[in-house]
């Protein structure tokens, strides 16, 4: 039994840094690869959490939907109870995740089309105001996401394989979702694309002098970065089975996923997923040490789990500055033993 | 091939150019030389993109192209170069060379997730043609180096190789000799000696060292206040009252003599 609960422990924790984890990747495409300043990542992390609520949750009067899609497409191939549509039920969650990622891009793509242009300390700005704007629309905005009460009921996939663990079959999603981004973003990073982007990061007029649309590689890079963190939002709301904007706060999205980015090593991929793991770790270790205090100080002491991370920042910055995998240029994707001109 | 009809730029009230006029010919090095100021590097900027000129004209092959951005102007083939060299810090030597070509399918996103044998390809040839590049500047060894650890001198040469990974018709140097010792700057006024007779490169260039000037360039344009005073060979250059005045801030053509 004790066991048991500690499994299950296990892979709830790799299940929330993993998805951790895929927002880090999405801000590494921005700030590692092209240097965009986005202060803004709950915006997108939460307006993906959202929208994969709605599209998945079971009708309420309360709000807008939800629209069900596990129901109602397990419903056209005979019914939830049949093997056929728990699984066609099961598969809809993708529908589900990719409206979140494209709601996300959207989002992405009118902030970007309005604020790439500018230098990297207004983008942060904007982007701080912008997120902001987002909390208190969903916060304030009822009819469409129930308010502070949020949207509840929303399925987490899985079909019971294991009864031992809540978690376990979520976490295989959560690992499959990072591998994915990762491969995808890794290639891009290796290609011409990433390296227009680490160009635009390193000298933006030069670029402009090599031809390149710059702005349009940044609104690319930009986007792109949106829709991956749109992404871990639906993870999340899955996750959860409930989103309410008290999840959202930027203290526990926005300013953790840059910690995970800067002290994995932004730039680096891997570093971004390591960062993620290991400052997850911290940060939720640190839990277990204040809630061993007594009850009257619990309120008093939590905020230091924030401290001690900012203070983990500092110390990275000092010792490590490039993170705990920097940066490296990738190989090239052709060799010299296998150029055209030698192999013919 | 280059006419500049009466361009000005002001910043504020400072004109830094001056209803300005000059063409260059097709196949030349023009010098472009001045004392600080002069508005030689604005200039520049209006040429290729980075500036709107606040009046005039700007004619490449006969066609007006002032005021279109740097990357279209580019594909005309407008390439320059900066003052201060603009190297990817955190790339390599060869990785800085292999950015500049267009039309690289690998630069699609989507592309590079489902035409990666293409990708490859090109980027095959990207890779060779840069490899060719440093061979040429003498560069190979520091092919895997990151560009922020080049001295000075290297620097200035990954600038002017950046300009050789593309079909540039026209290149704008921006003082490519400063800080670049001496044997360097013998190579490098050899490079682009090279480049302007087997690659038909036409050239303007702005300097500060007139032995160079001297060495390469034909005509020689000094600019002072924003305005051409005189286009000639460097040898009548050197005679010019006007320009010894501006230079040396004199009235008296002697008293320029002996303080030279």
């Amino acid at each position: 039994m004790e066991l048991a609960g500690l499994f299950n422990y296990f892979f709830f924790s790799i299940c929330l840094a993993g998805i951790y984890a895929v927002m880090a990747l999405g801000l590494n495409v921005q700030w590692g690869y092209t240097g965009i300043l986005n202060i803004g990542v709950a915006a997108f992390f939460q307006i993906g959490a959202y929208t994969t609520a709605l599209l998945t949750s079971p009708d309420n009067p309360a709000h807008i939907g939800g629209f069900d899609l596990p129901g109602t497409f397990a419903q056209l191939v005979g019914g939830e109870g049949a093997f056929l549509g728990q699984l066609v039920g099961q598969a809809s969650i993708l529908i589900g995740l990719l409206g979140g990622m494209a709601v996300a891009a959207l989002l992405g793509f009118l902030i970007g089309w309005i604020t790439i242009g500018l230098r990297s300390d207004y983008l942060a700005i904007a982007s701080i105001g912008i997120s902001e704007i987002v909390r208190l629309f969903i916060q304030n905005e009822g009819w469409l996401t129930n308010g502070t009460r949020g949207i509840a009921g929303i399925p987490r996939p899985g079909i019971g394989l294991y009864n031992g663990s809540d978690f376990l079959e979520f976490m295989v999603l959560v690992v499959v979702a990072i591998g994915v981004v990762y491969v995808l973003i890794e290639r891009a990073y290796r290609a011409p694309w990433g390296r227009v982007l680490r160009a635009v990061r390193e000298n933006e007029n030069a670029v402009l002098a090599a031809g390149k649309d710059v702005t349009w590689f940044r609104l690319q890079a930009f986007v792109f970065g949106c829709t991956i963190m749109g992404l871990a939002g639906g993870l999340y709301a899955h996750f959860t089975t409930f989103v309410s904007p008290e999840a959202f706060r930027p203290d526990l999205t926005t300013f953790l996923v840059w910690v995970m980015l800067i002290a994995g090593g932004s730039g680096n991929n891997r570093g971004a997923i390591l960062g993620a793991f290991a400052i997850w770790a911290v940060w939720s270790g640190s839990e277990f040490i204040t809630s061993a205090f007594p009850v009257e100080y619990v309120t008093q002491i939590a905020p230091l789990r924030v401290l001690l991370i900012g203070v983990i920042l500092q110390v990275v910055l000092l010792t490590r500055q490039q993170g705990l995998l920097p940066e490296r240029p990738p190989k090239p994707l052709v060799t010299d033993d296998e150029a055209p001109n030698r192999s013919g | 091939m280059l006419e500049i009809q009466e361009v000005s730029k002001s910043f504020g009230s400072i004109a830094a150019v001056d209803r300005c006029s000059f063409s260059i010919a097709e196949g030349s090095i023009t010098g472009l030389i001045g004392p600080n100021g002069a508005g030689k590097t604005t200039l520049f900027n209006i040429v290729a993109g980075f500036l709107k000129p606040t009046e005039g004209r700007i004619r490449f092959d006969g066609r007006v192209i002032s005021g279109l951005p740097p990357h279209r102007l580019f594909h005309l083939g407008i390439v320059r170069t900066f003052q201060i060299p603009h190297e990817f810090g955190r790339m390599t030597v060869l990785e800085n060379l292999m950015t500049v070509p267009s039309r690289q399918i690998g630069e699609n996103l989507f592309a590079t997730w489902t035409q990666w044998s293409a990708v490859r390809r090109r980027d095959g040839e990207v890779r060779r043609k840069a490899l060719e590049v440093l061979d040429f500047l003498r560069l190979s060894h520091l092919q895997d180096e990151l560009a922020g650890n080049l001295s000075g001198g290297q620097k200035k040469l990954l600038e002017l190789g950046r300009t050789m990974m593309t079909e540039a018709r026209l290149v704008l140097l921006d003082e490519p000799g400063a800080g670049v010792n001496r044997t360097l700057l013998g190579e490098l006024a050899e490079f682009i000696k090279a480049l302007n007779r087997e690659r038909g490169y036409t050239f303007c260039i702005i300097e500060h060292d007139m032995d160079l000037i001297a060495e390469l360039c034909h005509p020689v344009v000094v600019m002072a206040r924003g305005r051409v005073l005189a286009q000639s060979h460097m040898d009548d250059i050197r005679r010019d009252r006007a320009v010894q005045e501006a230079y040396l801030g004199v009235d008296d053509p002697a008293e320029a003599e002996t303080a030279a």
